[in-house]
């Protein structure tokens, strides 16, 4: 069986010699992004507090700093980089899909009952 | 008896034997599994946002409640140790790819080191995961529970936390614990708080600079704190129970829901661990016996790899939403 490993990451912006080479290379990116997450959640910038489509703007950063090291992991520690199409879609379409609806449907009713807590229809403050 | 049978559609499209995903039916299966174990974390994950949005005004900020760091006591280390933990498991799921990689080389040896080393990640990892439970489970300044199931704090005029047990008045003559061996056999009671409600008040009017602080977050996300005649009015009317440190009923840290998922999400998290370091064991002693370089292939590294970069990828999710946001 052959094992042909995609050297690049970043669209070939950074090309690799080896799947080794690559291996180390993902990790110092991956190193990178959760060393730049801790440091601004220990310092929390006045900057980044403001709200953006209801929430945090700090918080949206850490969102996306999370997919993008959950993409490295799945397509270079998990080769999907490698597999075929319909593979890749087959997982990562199906679990975005479900994700995106069941995530939206909890927090937008979860944001309701508070809004019912909030404006006095259920005493909480006893 | 040959079973074979001729169909005709031999070496065209649907005459089987086409592999179109190009992956062997076990690494496909692990997929498939992964894929749905996804979707079971990512329903606790959401479940997790629901209660906070529920409660978005009284949430607890987690750089308050993980500020420890293994043998620096009394050092406010916000996110250092899960920081470390995340690195540890990332590093484990480097050598593990490198384990996959001297696989494709058929170099038993390398196979053997790289397994070895996440082993020993795993349960690096494992163990923190234990200690950070603990020292949650501990606490360490102790709270009030109100009636209502809200958690009053007590700081002092700098805001920072005052251990209930420092300011407290500790009472003579308090009722023990009934013991079903000193009292009725058939009846027992769980352990006593540490301290009564009459204990605290008093304390705390003993105490002109300690100041309660609710749970609720003002305009500029921090805990709000009482001025000194709202804290004892609050105290003496709605204080109920003195808890420390946190279980599934009741948690110091604010509200119980948190210590709920705390305990369930991140349990649940260790469990997988766990398991993915008894699988990297087994397969750390088939490599030693040589199972695969018989077979040639070294493909069950790869597979139970790939269970274990999702472990890791878990520990992401987690990381961000416990720990981050």
């Amino acid at each position: 069986m052959a094992h042909e490993h995609k050297l690049e990451i970043f669209r070939g912006l950074w090309k690799f010699k080896s799947n080794t080479a690559k291996i180390w290379g993902v990790l110092a990116f991956l190193t990178f992004v959760t060393v730049i997450e801790v440091v601004l959640g220990i310092l929390k910038p006045e900057a980044l507090m403001g709200h953006v489509l209801g929430m945090k703007a700090l918080n949206w950063i850490f969102i996306i700093l999370t997919i993008v090291k959950a993409y490295y992991i799945t397509w270079d520690f998990m080769h999907m980089r490698d597999e075929v199409k319909p593979l890749r879609r087959m997982v990562v379409w199906t679990a975005v899909f479900l994700i995106f609806y069941l995530v939206f449907i909890l927090l937008q009713e979860g944001g309701y009952i508070e809004s019912v807590y909030r404006t006095g229809f259920i005493k909480t403050d006893f | 008896m040959n079973t074979t049978v001729a169909t005709g559609t031999e070496g065209k499209t649907w005459g089987g034997g086409n592999k179109p995903l190009k992956a062997s039916y076990g690494k496909m299966m692990m997929w498939f599994f992964i894929l749905s174990d996804a979707l079971t974390f990512s329903a606790f994950l959401a479940a997790y946002g629901f209660s906070r949005f529920k409660f978005i005004d009284s949430w607890p900020i987690a750089d308050e409640v993980f500020t420890h760091f293994p043998f620096l006591h009394g050092v406010e280390a916000p996110m250092y140790y899960v920081a470390f933990m995340t690195f540890v498991l990332i590093m484990s799921s480097v050598t593990m790819v490198l384990a996959v990689d001297a696989g494709h080389h058929l170099n038993k040896a390398k196979v053997t080191i790289y397994m070895f080393l996440t082993v020993i990640g795993g349960l690096i990892f494992v163990g923190s995961q234990a200690w950070e439970w603990n020292t949650f489970i501990k606490g360490e300044f102790g709270a009030v529970q109100t009636k209502g199931g809200n958690i009053l704090q007590f700081v002092d005029t700098d805001g920072h936390r005052v251990a209930v047990a420092d300011f407290a008045k500790v009472e003579a003559g308090q009722r023990t614990q009934h013991q079903s061996k000193n009292g009725l056999w058939f009846e027992s009671e769980s352990e006593l708080p540490a301290f009564t409600m009459s204990e605290i008040t008093k304390g705390l009017e003993a105490h002109p600079e300690v100041l309660v602080r609710t749970q609720i977050l003002n305009a500029e996300g921090k805990k709000t704190v009482l001025s000194r005649e709202e804290s004892i009015k609050q105290l003496n009317e709605n204080g109920k129970l003195f808890v420390q440190g946190a279980n599934l009923h009741v948690n110091e840290y604010g509200s119980p829901l948190f210590a709920d998922f705390f305990f369930f999400i991140t349990g649940f998290h260790g469990f997988h661990v766990f398991s993915g370091v008894v699988l990297n064991i087994i397969i750390f002693f088939n490599v030693i016996l040589g199972t695969y370089e018989r077979r040639k292939s070294y493909e069950m590294v790869e597979k139970v790899g790939l269970y274990w970069h999702f472990v890791d990828l878990v520990w992401v999710f987690v990381f961000t939403f416990f720990y981050l946001v």
